[in-house]
């Protein structure tokens, strides 16, 4: 694919608005665009901020998209229809799970699989756990079946035999004989898709990977015609759950892998920025209507979960940040439980109706009532540009009733005690994310993006014993800049499940040498420049006799066809990954070593982020707009009100302080002070004390 | 008193430290029980009565309410042979004080802060095997407690900071899976550790008088919060009755009977109509019977927080000569099949009053099944799971097929990781058609799991339930599918005299078990659901067509569709 032009831009598609970020490679410029995000069918918003922010197409050269089409189809359940051939006696796998239940108290609740019992046949094959292949498939009745499905409107196919990962003989001949009849490209196998232990995970993601493709597929199809419509020929790339791009082909036949990359890429712009202003340990807290999202950044690196649930029973298991959910967003409702114990969510008003303030017909007290009742959030200039003024006596009405009446307190303590309790909800999600792995929170500066997540990190800093707090200068469109900055990552797994005693490591060391090179040949196949390239190799590891397993990375690297791995060298680092984890390595119990995981990553070319770097003409007094008062810890405070964008860099804002931007508001507490550094991020510290 | 919101903070903080230690045993404990199973529980106790301030959200929910009386063995204990030093932690699994079975060790460690003696913090997990009769401790015909494994009365596993290593030596040396144990004991004094960290940093911030403040505020809620949920409930008497196959040992049904009484904002759970202590492993402590009674009220109440004010309204009568409320030596191992029968009349007795509350009844069996035998080298391999059933129909829709006991959030080990620890084959592992009892919310499915064995030879058990007493529906809905087990000899296809129970089963190479679980009751009458949902259950499978015109009348033409006039006329002359 040639090059015409030297745009890269970032897309974001939110629930809201569309946010582009555009880099001209070639003289440093950068700009954002937002326009409001078209549903139904994302790519005409996509298409449009494109154009708003470049008078020709033909100038992008890439274009990298963070989506959320796949995490909505999956919500929504409005997949493909999908059907799944499988091992006879197995067919209710993906209905049975790990037999659950949605919640612990409370019996009930149903679940609904994406596919159908109808749609799922069975055939007659076997593999036994040690490989062995006890039943050879027949590939005429795996036709047979495909047939069958075909009849019955199934749109893509999912092929997933017992012990595939051991192996995927009979999936790869079942593969072929469907592939002969079915009608399109999407046929999928377990092996394929996730070639590890546990049939229900492999089985949920390798049906939720068929379920997509049809949908991520047609709308990626979409994209690249408008754009060639257009006249450009820019190279499309898609960020995944893990952080990383794939190229736009991948994440066709993957679609499963980009079930968080909307969040994902929010959390790699924060670990860059967090990274250049020399922060390298930051928890990111993006705080949207219904949910406070956290995520852990350690060492510059952010840590990967190996799964995840988009809803009760549908798991995804591939390498995905890792990301801590709680039902504190602005949009939460506070109430008074039976006990008489404040209660914030998890019921949330959302962003429609939204909070009472916004006069859409909600009326139950949110969290972002309780902040613009306590001066917090200016009712008369709200973010987002959707409504014109907040109604803060609404607000104060509510607050009063729900919050004030029942626990006998006056309308502003009301307003105080939700905003201290849905802090402390939040600094308990951080908490979770940083003590509870045995980091020290000393060591951890929070650092808030989204519009509201910046009205709470100085409490945040504060609860939870954080260094500071450090604000984007852009915290509404940190995912669009993560788009721009991403590496292209490849991760990969194979199942070994064997006591490391018994191992053959000649032949893991092969196994591992090839997906390395499996990982770098994609990278080759993508044409995408890259600044560097690494593989990095991990093994999930226990000792015999667990189920859990801890993550060993191994300090390898690919020389002359060979690791160099060694078995001393898999036993020292698993001894010391189990201390660091749990305290305490056992003695004399054999280990084991259930997955090899090993990632292929292209470091693609950063930005200079002083680019966004304030105009070095502002000055403090004239990013200086005013003042208000504001409700901190039982009493007006006259707080001062700033411009963000205009203060230069330098300035020092003390506490108590408002800094208002057009996507995000910035509290600083009485005890706080805020310092813009080189990068025009803001820096929230507590006052040197004397 | 601790102001409102400062309380609600605490909360959330305190049940983070619980739910920390929870989190720190499921992920390093060695045995799937506890691992995957998630068969532990930890929290806080009060230092002088042993009730329970603080539960983690995640551990078993019945030692929600065992756990207080486990501690308060060890408080008594401590009255007779002197206080706890700074650094001790007690070890037992005495199930007549702590309730619950001899699986569950319990760790309890006094809490000191400025020399005082401050709270406690308890640590239970289910161990793998503890000696006894059959590996895996769920012995189907056990008439004392000693042929159910080992009982380790409440002693010094810690002794002012220092491991007694000979306590450890005692229960490795009693049990088939030492190395099992002993790292699921090393995974319980790491969550007591951590425990301890985590609340001396939360006293440090916030000093002893307001937690102190806060433990007793927070306990007055959670009363005044099941109080005002029993007073919604109109006064009166409703009894439910249900009933156990058998004890294992005598083929006689044993019964659970409940009256359960609401006045104003008091209720009186009465069992005195239930059966008398049996022979067989049935049995249950009277502690185990205050703590499943938390739990089936805490399924219907589902606000009420885990602490010892929840059951501040409630009295609970359990005669002495009752199954429920045993002393040592009576058997105890298959008290969970005990107390899921305590959970359903339990809600058998509010559907009566509230059916919006409650829900069609579970599958109300663990059936814990082991198949046990040696490899060609030598090597003694167990294998030992529980299986999962159907979920009643309920006020928002049907059951859960393919659940989990409502006494745990246990999920099931992966076919794969069975069959890749054992010489097992898995030839079924499907939903079970016509196991959901008929409603017009229909019960969740139960399952089929049908095993092959691929050594010589191995030993199996089953304890089960559910086989003569199928799981009943609420508010009109029909019963569930009974329990069935079948095991292959060389003659055939065989089934346990006693249906849900038997030990001693020997199966060869080839040779196959079948066990089909209940689905859950179904709610609402059958007569009113939908006919297209019943066409739809026939399309998948869940409902055959003969149960489609027999427990719901619906008649499905050859199409699939819905037969409107046969179907109005089946349900016009079933006289409703």
């Amino acid at each position: 694919m040639s090059k015409q032009g030297n745009l890269v831009v970032g897309v974001d598609v939110g629930g809201t608005f569309t946010d582009v970020f555009f880099l001209d490679e070639a003289n440093g410029h950068c700009r954002v665009v937002k326009v409001p995000s078209t549903f139904g069918d994302q790519s005409i918003g996509f298409i449009e901020g494109l154009k708003k922010g470049s008078d020709s197409l033909a100038k992008i050269a890439t274009v990298v998209h963070g989506t959320t089409v796949g995490t909505n189809a999956l919500l929504e359940k409005k997949g493909a229809k999908t059907g799944i051939i499988t091992t006879t006696g197995f067919r209710d796998v993906l209905e049975m799970r790990r037999r659950d239940r949605p919640q612990t108290w409370g019996l009930w609740g149903n679940f609904e699989p994406v596919v159908p019992r109808d749609l799922r046949l069975e055939v007659d094959e076997r593999t036994l756990a040690d490989g062995t292949i006890h039943q050879a498939v027949d590939p005429d009745k795996v036709a047979e079946a495909a047939r069958t499905l075909i009849e019955r409107g199934a749109d893509s196919l999912a092929i997933i035999f017992i012990n595939a990962y051991a192996n995927n003989a009979n999936e790869q001949a079942a593969l072929e004989a469907a592939r002969a009849v079915w009608p399109n490209a999407y046929v999928n196998t377990s092996s394929d898709i996730l070639p590890e232990i546990r049939e229900f995970e492999r089985t949920s993601t390798t049906t939720l990977n068929a379920y997509l493709q049809p949908v991520v597929a047609s709308y990626l199809d979409k994209l690249q015609a408008a754009l060639a419509k257009d006249g450009s020929a820019a190279q499309i790339l898609i960020v995944q759950s893990n952080g990383g791009v794939m190229t736009i082909e991948t994440a066709k036949s993957l679609p499963v892998r980009t079930a968080l990359s909307g969040p994902a890429a929010g959390v790699m712009a924060s670990a860059y920025i967090a990274g250049e202003a020399g922060f390298d340990n930051v928890i990111t807290c993006d705080m949207g209507g219904t949910s406070f999202d956290v995520a852990l950044v350690a060492g510059g690196k952010s840590a990967l979960a190996p799964q995840t649930s988009i809803d009760f029973g549908m798991v995804v298991r591939t390498p995905m940040i890792e990301m801590t959910t709680i039902g504190a967003g602005g949009g939460s409702i506070a109430w008074v439980d039976r006990g008489g114990l404040l209660q914030i969510g998890p019921q949330s008003a959302g962003s429609n109706p939204g909070p009472v303030c916004y006069g859409l017909g909600n009326d139950h007290p949110t969290v972002t009532d309780a902040n613009v009742v306590l001066g917090r959030i200016n009712s008369e200039r709200p973010i987002g540009g959707k409504l014109d003024r907040l109604d803060v006596e609404a607000a104060k009405a509510a607050i009063k009733r729900d919050i004030g009446a029942p626990l006998g307190l006056e309308t502003m303590a009301a307003a105080e005690a939700i905003i201290r309790v849905a802090n402390s909800r939040m600094a308990g999600a951080l908490r979770l994310v940083s003590v509870e792995r045995g980091h020290d929170p000393k060591n951890f500066a929070a650092m808030p993006f989204g519009g509201g997540g910046a009205l709470h990190a100085g409490a945040l800093i504060k609860e939870v014993g954080l260094k500071s707090a450090l604000v984007p200068r852009y915290p509404g469109i940190n995912s669009a800049l993560g788009c721009v900055i991403a590496d292209m990552r490849h991760d990969f797994v194979q199942t070994v499940n064997n006591p490391l005693v018994d191992m053959d490591i000649a032949d893991i060391d092969r196994q591992l040498v090839a997906l390395g090179e499996d990982g770098l040949a994609r990278l080759d196949a993508s044409s995408v420049n890259f600044d560097g390239r690494d593989v990095t190799f991990e093994l999930d590891m226990s000792y015999v006799g667990q189920t859990h397993t801890v993550d060993v990375p191994m300090a390898l690297t690919i020389s002359n066809g060979s690791t160099g791995i060694t078995r001393e060298a898999i036993s020292a680092a698993f001894e010391a990954r189990y201390r660091e984890v749990y305290g305490r390595p056992l003695k004399g119990i054999a280990m084991r070593v259930l997955n090899l995981r090993v990632a292929a990553i292209g470091r693609r070319s950063k930005f200079d982020l002083r680019l966004l770097a304030p105009d070095p003409d502002g000055t403090f007094e004239a990013a200086r707009i005013g003042s208000r008062d504001v409700w901190i810890d039982g009493g007006w405070h006259q707080a001062g009100i700033y411009a963000r964008l205009d203060l230069p860099i330098g300035s020092a804002v003390p506490g108590p302080a408002i800094l208002e931007q057009p996507d995000a508001t910035i509290f600083i507490e009485p005890d706080l002070v805020g310092i813009v550094d080189e990068f025009g991020n803001l820096v929230i510290t507590r006052k040197e004390i004397g | 008193m601790v102001d409102p919101v400062t309380l609600a903070v605490l909360k959330g903080r305190l049940e983070q430290i619980a739910d920390e230690m929870d989190a720190t045993l499921f992920r390093s404990a060695f045995n799937p029980i506890i691992a995957e199973a998630h068969d532990a529980s930890h929290g806080i106790y009060d230092a002088v009565t042993g009730a329970t301030l603080v539960q983690g959200k995640s551990g078993l929910p019945i030692f929600v309410g065992a756990m207080s009386f486990a501690v308060k063995t060890v408080i008594d204990k401590a009255a007779r042979d002197g206080a706890p030093d700074d650094g001790d932690v007690y070890i037992f699994n005495d199930p007549y004080d702590g309730g619950t079975h001899l699986s569950d060790f319990r760790l309890v460690r006094p809490y000191f802060r400025d020399g005082e003696l401050f709270c406690y913090l308890a640590s239970v997990g289910h161990w793998h095997d503890v000696g006894g009769n059959v590996p895996g401790n769920y012995n189907p015909v056990a008439t004392e407690c000693f042929q159910e494994g080992m009982l380790i009365p409440p002693v010094k596993l810690f002794r002012k900071g220092e491991l007694q290593q000979d306590i450890v030596d005692i229960c490795q040396a009693n049990s088939r899976q030492p190395g099992s144990l002993y790292g699921d004991l090393n995974g319980q004094i790491n969550a007591l550790d951590l425990g301890v960290a985590r609340l001396t940093a939360l006293l440090d911030e916030y000093g002893a008088k307001t937690i102190t403040g806060a433990f007793v505020e927070l306990i007055a809620r959670a009363a005044q919060l099941m109080a005002a949920n029993i007073a919604d409930l109109p006064d009166g008497t409703y009894s439910c009755d249900d009933w156990l196959d058998n004890d294992g040992i005598v083929d006689e049904p044993l019964k659970i009977a409940l009256d359960l009484t609401i006045a104003r904002d008091r209720m009186t759970l009465d069992f005195s109509r239930s059966a008398k202590a049996c022979a067989g492993p049935v049995n249950i402590a009277r502690s185990t019977t205050v703590a499943s009674c938390y739990v089936g009220l805490k399924h219907v109440f589902t606000d009420v927080p885990a602490n010892a004010g929840v059951l501040e309204p409630i009295e609970i009568i359990t005669p002495e000569d009752s199954m429920l409320c045993v002393s040592a030596p009576k058997p105890v191992g298959g008290y969970t099949e005990t107390i899921l029968r305590i959970i359903d009349v339990i809600f058998g007795a509010i559907a009566q009053v509230a059916p919006d509350r409650v829900n069609g009844c579970a599958y109300g069996t663990i059936n814990a099944l082991s198949l046990a035998g040696h490899r060609a080298n030598g090597q003694r391999w167990v294998m030992f799971s529980f299986f999962g059933g159907g979920h009643g129909g309920n006020p928002e829709g049907d059951g859960l097929n393919h659940g989990n006991a409502p006494i745990s959030t246990a999920t099931i080990p992966p076919a794969e990781i069975l069959e890749a620890a054992y010489p097992v084959m898995f030839t079924q592992w499907a939903l079970r058609p016509d196991s959901g009892g008929p409603g017009q919310h229909r019960g969740g499915l139960g399952a089929i799991y049908e095993i092959e064995l691929l050594e010589e030879q191995a030993d199996v058990f089953l304890f089960g339930e559910r086989g003569k007493y199928a799981p009943p529906g609420v508010f009109g809905g029909g019963s569930a599918a009974k329990t069935t087990f079948g095991f292959e000899q060389d003659d055939g296809i065989h089934t346990p005299p006693m249906v849900s129970k038997m030990v001693g089963i020997d199966i060869r190479r080839g040779q196959k078990l079948r066990l089909e679980t209940p689905g859950g009751g179904g709610y609402g009458d059958a007569y009113t659901r939908q006919p297209d949902m019943v066409a739809r259950d026939v399309q998948l499978g869940y409902v055959s067509l003969d149960a489609a015109r027999n427990a719901y009348h619906v008649a499905i033409s050859s199409t699939g569709a819905v037969d409107e006039a046969a179907t109005a006329k089946l349900r016009a002359t079933a006289g409703k």
